[in-house]
């Protein structure tokens, strides 16, 4: 809904919440149902109903907790059974500054500032750990915003008595507490009221008549920026950054101005802002966004757009490059299917409205944001929360070589006619075992990515995989593939609950850039094994189709399982009985561990 | 502005919010005649009022409010017959 899309009309949203609500409600779109506990130290209504419509949007819906008015610490550290019997996916602590029980005065010395200090975090660290243990779901909480007032002046924010510098400490130690602390995240309110501009947002009227620790206008944009933590813990963010050239990641058309001409660097204004943009989406491979480019020209002049020694990007940060006349829409369905995503994992960066106007129209699904001004490129990029970072595996950062390893094997497989031989000269090396700490965020992190390979779309969070790893009920395996053009990291997971002598296959997922490897073969073997030592005879799978995971609807038969039932939804059950004869079905993956 | 425009703009506001053609507001109607306008809609209302008149409340006016006319004598005053 374009409405919703950034940068967005508050008010206007605010105004027609409930009918913007009604249409989302009415759209013909898929999305997860999650369930959201709102703990508030002040108003939370109206936060919860743009939460709930920018969730909405994003492909989640909602259904919400909300405390009594104020009750967050009540709610948390008390036993509470309507929030147990609710079972949050996740819980979202929502205070402020309005919710410091005590300031230290001024003046009265750092051991008073200290004791205070200590006792305001432990308030919330208390809460915390109660939270973890009773309901093991990830937790989000506010950091602290600034006071709108200043007693001493500009002293607030270097003395150890003022508010400034209070706030800013114990934001701190909330900092430590996240670093140290996985399913744990801060949502940045004091960047917030600094964006908005913290007099406006901090305007007394709505705290004192309504008890909003915001002004009502800003809550939008407030939601907004808490739905994108919402949405990456429960996988979806965006992948890609597919960008258009001319006008966009430089000024001017390098077909008809010449490279020479281009405007990209340090010698005008405008090169100047084309500079700024190139670096900031050159930025976005280290945190695992893969870029691409798809651009009316010739080859020949994109490359040499992109050879501009002024110029930050360079053609080898990109993975695909489309430089030709097709459509835009047609070229973007393309590099999915090249990079084995779906279009909704792509977000389509072009100055043209005609061209965004094409892609937004015939490869739905795919983000389109409005790029108009030149200098506000990155703003909104940034604003619109595609690429929201929970956490920061060693695969974010090693994502587009992994990609570029896919597409050098492909041009490999098509020097050889026998897809054996190929498999054979990849030398893979595979490493599966049971679910290690290491890679427990890998592992919750895949469950909620994949889509495609994926038996019974069930995710996890962090504490769930952990939980399931300790358990004795549980079989669990994580896949790792090596080759010979590089290390695809963990691929696959299999998780199998234990009733007497069967198994039953709660998940098994595999990404899909390793897809006809051999790899699912090495899982089933490593399984079959596993199943021996623990006394297990016969194995259970399911399948439950969703929009996305047709691939694998027949993936058990080709396991050797036998079909036992289905209904008219299409979910199905299979069995495998395992033979004393098991035949590893594992070719060509030399697999340890 | 005239008073029957104001009552104009205010029913396309109410109707917005409350997502509901049906209404018409008058100079007595109040919070007990719209079934969805309770306390906290009432934030929402007030401000799409202001934003649609150009207008802005204090507390002191929200606070002593008792129906639609008095909210349609301050805007008046503000913006000017």
């Amino acid at each position: 809904m374009r409405e919703l899309e950034y940068p967005f009309d508050s008010e206007y949203i605010l105004k027609n919440a409930r009918r913007l609500k009604r249409l989302l409600l009415e759209e013909d779109t898929v999305r997860v149902r999650k369930k959201i506990a709102v703990l508030g130290g002040s108003t939370t209504h109206d936060i919860l109903r743009m939460l709930e419509l920018f969730l909405l949007q994003q492909g989640i819906e909602p259904s919400f907790y909300e405390s009594e008015y104020g009750q967050y610490y009540q709610d948390a550290m008390f036993e509470n059974e309507e929030l147990a019997a609710f079972g949050p996916d996740i819980i979202y602590i929502h205070t402020s500054s309005r919710n410091i029980a005590a300031y230290p005065g001024p003046g009265e010395g750092s051991r008073k500032a200290e004791a205070l200090l200590e006792s305001q975090f432990e308030h919330f660290r208390g809460m915390w750990e109660r939270l973890r243990e009773r309901y093991g779901c990830p937790v989000i909480q506010n950091n602290f915003e600034y006071p709108y007032y200043r007693l001493m002046g500009n002293r607030e924010a270097s003395d150890r008595c003022g508010r400034i510098r209070f706030l800013t400490r114990l934001n701190e130690r909330f900092y430590e507490y996240a670093e140290a602390h996985e399913d744990f995240f801060i949502h940045d309110i004091n960047y917030m009221a600094a964006a908005y501009g913290l007099e406006k947002w901090a305007d007394p009227f709505y705290w004192h008549m309504y008890k909003y620790c915001m002004c009502l206008q800003a809550v939008p944009e407030f939601s907004y920026n808490l739905s994108h933590i919402i949405k990456a813990v429960f996988g979806k963010n965006k992948k890609a950054l597919v960008l258009d050239l001319d006008q966009t990641l430089w000024g001017g058309i390098v077909g008809d101005d010449g490279p020479e001409n281009l405007e990209i660097g340090q010698e005008t204004s405008m090169g100047q802002v084309f500079a700024e943009f190139q670096s900031y989406i050159k930025a976005h491979r280290e945190i695992g966004v893969v870029l691409c480019i798809n651009s009316k020209n010739e080859m020949e002049n994109a490359l040499a757009g992109l050879e501009h020694p002024e110029g930050i990007l360079r053609p080898e940060d990109f993975i695909v490059i489309k430089a030709n006349w097709e459509p835009k829409s047609r070229n973007l369905t393309e590099i999915a299917e090249e990079l084995k995503l779906l279009p909704e994992s792509l977000v389509f960066v072009d100055d043209n409205p005609a061209e965004r106007e094409i892609v937004r129209s015939q490869a739905p699904g795919a983000a389109v944001p409005e790029m108009e001004a030149p200098e506000q490129y990155i703003r909104i990029l940034d604003r619109s929360g595609f690429f929201e970072v929970i956490g920061l595996s060693e695969d974010d950062r090693n994502r587009n070589e992994m990609y570029r390893a896919n597409l050098m094997r492909e041009k490999q497989q098509a020097d050889f006619t026998d897809y054996g031989e190929y498999l054979a000269s990849l030398k893979m090396k595979g490493t599966i075992r049971a679910f290690e700490p290491v890679y427990m965020s890998r592992i919750a992190q895949l469950t909620n990515k994949s889509n495609q390979f994926n038996l019974t779309t069930r995710r996890y969070t962090q504490g769930e995989i952990e939980r399931t790893a300790a358990s004795d009920d549980y079989i669990t395996l994580y896949g790792k593939l090596e080759d010979r053009f590089g290390d695809n990291g963990v691929v696959s997971v299999v998780i199998g609950n234990k009733r007497g002598s069967q198994l039953h296959m709660d998940l098994w997922i595999m990404s899909c850039r390793v897809l006809k490897r051999d790899m699912e073969y090495a899982m089933m073997d490593r399984l079959v094994e596993e199943c021996r030592k623990a006394g297990v005879e016969t194995v259970i799978g399911y399948y439950y189709p969703t929009a996305k995971n047709r691939m694998v609807r027949d993936f058990y038969g080709l396991q050797g399982f036998t079909r036992v039932s289905g209904d008219e939804g299409g979910n199905t059950v299979w069995r495998y009985d395992i033979p004393r004869d098991y035949e590893k079905k594992n070719r060509y993956i030399e697999v340890t561990g | 502005m005239t008073r029957e425009k104001v009552f104009e703009t205010l029913n396309e506001v109410f109707r917005d919010v409350f997502d509901d053609e049906s209404i018409v507001v008058e100079e007595e109607t109040t919070a007990d005649d719209i079934e969805d306008w309770d306390s906290l809609e009432h934030i929402n209302l007030v401000a799409a009022v202001e934003q649609e008149l150009g207008v802005k409340f204090t507390m002191g006016q929200v606070v002593t409010m008792k129906n639609v006319g008095e909210m349609v004598d301050i805007i008046l005053a503000q913006i000017g017959e």
